[in-house]
């Protein structure tokens, strides 16, 4: 317990600090492009109060989650083929690389200019760019996989399901955690490029409006409001699901 | 009777380094009775594991046939590797289950019988290697098969908890005859357990003695007896010296 506590102590001494040193910052400079976080609290508190926040931010998370879950299923299903056959992998290799390298910019204006500024346009943009990385990371864990259970499983004629599900799904889970990590981390900041260029609500929209009104407070409100729903999401979500599958580990 | 026939006329490994292939089982003839245990003991790397990876259908580059004399099918085989091959993520009753449609009793029946009935909900990783052995072996009696293959199951225990197991083993196998395959390179733990054992050597594998075990099974704890008739053998046959 005495290690829990001193760690919470940390995590608050250290938000504080840094809260303070933001605080003395603004303070210094006492410009309107660095408000204070007493000022961002503030603005903050209005955007809840006025619904504004909650509704551009539940447009932004049904986005996120739709692109994500696409991506996260699709990267699997093609990662684990790749991992397991040689061949495959070497002809879609190239194909790989090349979608790795596209600029998220230029699979955003493409998806726009081809099939429109539509939402459909919105969340194909989202999972190709976030695609090649879950396939990349999947498919390494699938190269990685254990030929001594493989064969256990053979010997004792697990369905293909049950070895999937049993023999190969446990094995790739330090991976998929990988992939949903990183992915959160670079699917919302692309989500808002895409609702900035052609999306007429959420927070991508909504910053583009603040900018042009150079109000950086409203930014830095969302910003808040953005960060700590990522940080829910890992502490409520990604935590406990990673405890429960590393409950066999001694 | 159901026996199992076993004609593997060869078996090659082509290696990448070099092309030339090395023939690791040539001629290699077996027929199992019913429910008869049989030992092969041979040198290590001799091709053993080549050989209980063929009959369990992990490996089917090779010429020959085996099958089973009334069905004229491969058999069902369970399998006991020398690594006990747990999924560390499933529990023991887990790792059980998913290898075999064993009732619930079955199931209980065999773990008490190994000496393991409090372990059922534990981790593979909180077990002991002895254990873990154990509870592979449970894994492959549960399918109820044709063939049970054992690679070395006792290998690097300490001697008291390998005679433990080959005792469980064995006690277990009388109440639940199957037709077993046990390798080993130990001659006295061979003795113990075998109805025949069969002698091998290699480059390629193949048999160069069978030789029944005579002692009754009732016996077979006494010691004094088991190093008797192992100082027989080689008195009788020779040969075997050189593979030990």
């Amino acid at each position: 317990m005495g290690f829990i506590y001193r760690r919470s102590i940390l995590t608050l001494l250290s938000i504080s600090t840094f809260l303070a040193l933001w605080q003395g910052l603004a303070w210094y400079l006492n410009a309107e492009t660095l408000p204070s976080p007493v000022t961002v609290a503030k603005v903050l508190i209005t955007e809840i109060q006025s619904g504004q926040l909650s509704y551009h931010l539940s447009k932004t998370l049904y986005r996120l989650s739709i692109s994500f879950s696409i991506a996260m299923l699709l990267g699997c299903a093609i990662g684990i083929v790749l991992g397991r056959h040689q061949k495959l992998n070497t002809f879609l290799d190239n194909w790989l690389v090349i979608f790795l390298n596209i600029p998220a910019l230029v699979t955003i204006i493409l998806c726009y200019v081809w099939f429109g500024l539509t939402e459909t346009a919105a969340i194909l943009a989202v999972v190709i760019n976030k695609l090649p990385n879950v396939i990349v990371t999947i498919r390494e864990g699938a190269r990685s996989l254990d030929t001594e259970l493989l064969d256990m499983a053979k010997c004792y004629r697990f369905s293909k399901s049950k070895t999937l599900r049993h023999v190969i799904w446990p094995q790739l889970h330090p991976f998929v955690m990988a992939a949903t990590r990183s992915g959160l981390a670079l699917i919302w900041k692309i989500v808002l490029v895409v609702e900035m260029l052609g999306r007429s609500d959420g927070m991508g929209y909504q910053l583009h409006l603040f900018f042009q009104l150079f109000d950086v407070a409203s930014i830095l409100a969302y910003t808040v409001a953005f960060i700590t729903l990522i940080q829910g999401i890992e502490l409520l979500i990604l935590r406990p699901l990673d405890k429960h599958a590393q409950r066999w580990r001694r | 009777m159901n026996n199992l026939t076993i004609n593997i006329l060869d078996k090659s490994y082509t290696t990448p380094t070099d092309k030339n292939s090395k023939q690791v089982i040539k001629n290699f003839q077996l027929n199992l009775a019913n429910n008869e245990f049989i030992c092969l003991v041979g040198p290590s790397g001799c091709g053993k594991t080549t050989l209980l990876n063929i009959l369990a259908g992990l490996d089917e580059t090779f010429s020959g046939n085996i099958a089973l004399s009334e069905s004229q099918t491969l058999p069902k085989v369970g399998y006991v590797f020398q690594n006990p091959r747990l999924l560390p993520w499933r529990t023991v009753q887990e790792n059980i289950e998913l290898a075999s449609e064993a009732k619930i009793e079955t199931l209980d029946f065999l773990l008490e019988s190994m000496g393991l009935a409090t372990e059922k909900n534990t981790f593979p990783a909180h077990l002991s290697l002895g254990m873990s052995r154990r509870v592979a072996i449970i894994r492959a009696f549960a399918m109820d098969p044709d063939l049970l293959l054992m690679d070395e199951p006792f290998v690097s225990l300490d001697p008291p908890t390998a005679r433990q197991a080959q005792q469980l083993l064995i006690d277990l196998w009388s109440k639940r005859p199957h037709k077993v395959l046990f390798v080993t390179h130990d001659l006295r733990e061979a003795i113990t357990l075998a109805d025949r054992l069969i002698f091998l050597h290699s480059n390629p594998m193949s048999v160069i003695r069978e030789i029944p075990v005579s002692i009754p099974r009732s016996e077979r704890q006494n010691e004094v007896k088991i190093e008797q008739f192992r100082q027989q053998l080689f008195i009788d046959y020779p040969e075997i010296t050189t593979l030990l």
